[in-house]
């Protein structure tokens, strides 16, 4: 090749814009990616597209009133962050919660667990191209639907955990409908493993894929199924444990670098698959074992915790969820910040993206599985 | 003559159209023409010489029955909105099926809370569409601002503060897939009343 | 190696770093705050990731206060090997409040400082990365001070 013809077909890299709106980003998130021909050397995420001011918004409402909006912070989890804020404000107050109660929240912490691993795995899925999953889980996902349903009126954004308890009790029939649903579901984890996860083309998309160690891991912050892929055995529910999660017999899910590299996306998929397994186990165990009572302590009806900061973190489907709360003896909080797992995942993004390929983006955000209004509140 | 009670009194049947509808004041003589005025009342504007009722219904009807919405979806709305495309609640029996380009949609499904940043890119998505297009706005958020309208900073009070035209509003928060439904069923409703050759619009 | 209290935390910051190490808040405080002096909280950072006894190597949270006279950055820290956890506080006065990043000690601050930033107004000097990550790059002020009025308008759009 002559000096002229090298000068004439010098390459350069090339900016696109991925987002906010596109089908693979699991919401509005908005990637900034160089790309060197079909290799990023640079993909920077912009955040902030869904912030909604809901720490803000902690400071303007009375306790009692942010329930519902911590639905609304991570919608597919929505139990379980009702339940966290609601541990978090009755650990700043010390309050008693009934016995019956916190088995409740547990069981229903477990099922919007499975739900929210459901549409994760299903999007991953239907990013990698494979449609069929997601019709499946999202067809899963409605038993959960009907289940929660029947218990508090909603499909998606519950409200049901309440300071001192939950908002009621379970209605007659509904454990019955629980062990019919865990009848249902678990042989079918296994009826999709066969489906998708073994498939080899899926296998050879994530296997080495944007792998993390587990010392990265813990240093940039991830949680969840995203570190427990790593390597790194440490989930809230053994480690720190809250409510009744030390009376119930369940495995911590880690991943074992089963096709790839400890660490890649496969290992973190798989995470997930078997959570949801877990979780069955864990909501066989609540039915059996729920006492009767009440399911709501008292407390007044203008609550004023006494003033003191208090920092409680649960385990999300989407990693540790916590809130740092500050009371200064009034009826608002005077600061309520949340931490979330979808945000440390993002933080890690910029690092394992460069050399990836173009088509390896979309891989990678869903095996982060993130969540965007948990990620910009 | 006197009349056999038992057999009533009846007309003679005539052969002339206009002893069964009532006949207009001035009457051309032309079969053809007395039926052009006739319809040319009832149909849309009455510009020209062309007969356009049977035309607007077969448009609206095309329309309607493939309405292709974009898949936009940036909160809990969305995941409705998802839950309505799969299969228990089927979107696609309406023949609404989602398209991730805004070239190929006819119908925007404004599903989540619109925050500043994002307003923006609605406008922009709503201006690549094609016409014809309609808007349907999904849930408190889009309508208002929903649970977010008293105290945040940072959300639109509304998706019509933004966009030119929305034709269904669908309350909820979030709107069941039925709601969805209904809507998708007004937003069919509204389009068969359109008018595509001028004259007074539904 | 056994997880360690509040109190003998504090008093093994102290040991080391003298008039750096404050006070600890405990009363009404869970975890408990080692409240220290903003100049030093690299070096303490580094002390409290890397020490056999104490190995905090993860920074839970970091979240920016404005308590009206003053500002306050709060550091949650855990340790998954010991198992104890720490909160540490550093007081910033209420004009130009600046702290030195301790995004080199743990990457998880990079985006935590961030959003401090964007939202409280603290400067982390240093800082790897130092933009607005929630609100638009031409959003004026920042909205979780407690003198914070919310705007009339936003790009024509009102709020």
């Amino acid at each position: 090749m002559t000096e002229q013809t090298k000068e004439a077909l010098r390459t350069d890299e090339w900016t696109i814009n991925m987002g906010p709106h596109h089908p693979a980003t699991h919401g509005v998130l908005r990637v900034e990616l160089t790309t060197d021909g079909e290799i990023v050397s640079k993909a920077r995420p912009s955040l902030g597209y869904l912030h909604r001011g809901m720490e803000k918004i902690g400071e303007r409402v009375t306790w009692g009133q942010f329930m519902p909006f911590t639905d609304r912070v991570d919608y597919l989890a929505g139990m379980n962050c009702n339940c966290t804020y609601a541990w978090a404000v009755e650990k700043l107050a010390k309050i008693e919660v009934p016995e019956r109660a916190e088995w409740i929240r547990v069981l229903v912490c477990e099922l919007n667990r499975i739900s929210s691993h459901l549409v994760g795995w299903g999007s991953f899925c239907a990013d990698m191209g494979a449609f069929t999953p997601f019709v499946y889980a999202i067809r899963e996902r409605e038993w959960v639907n009907d289940l929660f349903e029947m218990l508090c009126g909603q499909r998606l954004t519950y409200n049901y955990a309440r300071i001192g308890g939950v908002s009621h009790d379970l209605p007659p029939g509904f454990l019955g409908k629980v062990k019919e649903f865990c009848d249902y579901f678990e042989p079918l984890i296994d009826e999709y493993n066969n489906l998708i996860t073994y498939n080899k083309i899926l296998v050879h998309r994530l296997k080495h894929l944007a792998v993390i160690s587990g010392e990265d891991a813990i240093e940039w912050g991830l949680a969840g199924p995203n570190l427990r892929g790593s390597g790194v055995s440490f989930d809230v529910r053994k480690d720190d444990p809250y409510s009744v999660y030390p009376k119930l017999d369940f495995k911590v899910v880690v991943g074992h670098a089963d096709r790839g590299t400890l660490g890649d996306c496969f290992d973190r998929y798989l995470c997930r698959i078997d959570e949801m397994r877990e979780s069955v186990k864990i909501i066989r165990q609540v039915v059996a074992q729920i006492p009767d009572g009440p399911v709501r302590a008292k407390v007044p009806r203008v609550f004023k915790p006494p003033a003191g900061e208090c920092y409680f973190r649960a385990e999300n489907p989407r990693g540790e969820h916590g809130y740092f709360l500050i009371s200064d003896g009034g009826t608002n909080a005077y600061r309520m910040k949340i931490r979330t797992g979808s945000y440390m995942a993002m933080n890690i993004f910029e690092k394992v993206s460069r050399g990836l390929m173009i088509s390896d983006i979309p891989a990678l955000i869903g095996s982060f599985d993130i969540i965007l209004p948990e990620t910009d509140r | 003559m006197s009349q056999d009670p038992a057999k009533p009194k009846t007309k003679p049947i005539k052969s002339n159209i206009f002893d069964i509808v009532p006949a207009p004041k001035e009457l051309p003589k032309n079969v053809l023409q007395k039926n052009f005025e006739r319809v040319r009342g009832t149909c849309a504007g009455g510009e020209g010489f062309v007969q356009v009722g049977i035309a607007d219904l077969f448009i609206n009807w095309c329309r309607k029955s493939s309405l292709w919405y974009l898949f936009y979806a940036t909160a809990c709305c969305g995941i409705e909105l998802m839950q309505g495309g799969a299969s228990k609640y089927d979107f696609d029996r309406f023949g609404a099926v989602f398209r991730a380009t805004p070239r190929q949609a006819d119908m925007l499904l404004v599903c989540g809370t619109i925050s500043h940043k994002m307003a923006e890119r609605v406008q922009r998505l709503y201006h690549q569409m094609p016409e014809p297009k309609w808007v349907v706005a999904i849930g408190a958020c889009t309508i208002t601002g929903g649970p977010f309208y008293k105290d945040s900073y940072c959300v639109v009070k509304g998706v019509d503060l933004i966009l030119p035209k929305v034709d269904v509003y669908v309350p909820g928060c979030p709107p069941r897939p039925e709601a969805f439904i209904e809507g998708i069923m007004n937003l069919q409703k509204l389009i068969m009343q359109t008018k595509n050759f001028g004259g007074q619009k539904a | 190696m056994k997880p360690l209290t509040a109190q003998e935390i504090f008093e093994k910051l102290k040991g080391k770093f003298g008039a750096a190490v404050v006070e600890l808040q405990a009363e009404g405080f869970n975890p408990p705050f080692v409240v220290v002096a903003p100049g030093s909280i690299q070096a303490i950072g580094r002390f409290l990731k890397e020490d056999p006894e104490l190995l905090f190597g993860s920074l839970m949270c970091t979240s920016g206060v404005d308590y009206k006279d003053k500002f306050a950055v709060a550091y949650h820290l855990h340790s998954m090997k010991l198992g104890h956890k720490i909160g540490i506080k550093a007081f910033l006065p209420h004009d130009n409040p600046s702290i030195p990043t301790v995004d080199v000690v743990w990457k998880a601050a990079i985006y935590q400082e961030r959003e401090t930033y964007d939202l409280v107004g603290i400067v982390f000097e240093g800082s790897c990365d130092p933009n607005r990550i929630l609100l638009p790059d031409d959003w004026e002020g920042h909205p979780l001070r407690k003198d914070y009025k919310y705007p009339e308008q936003y790009h024509g759009i009102k709020i």
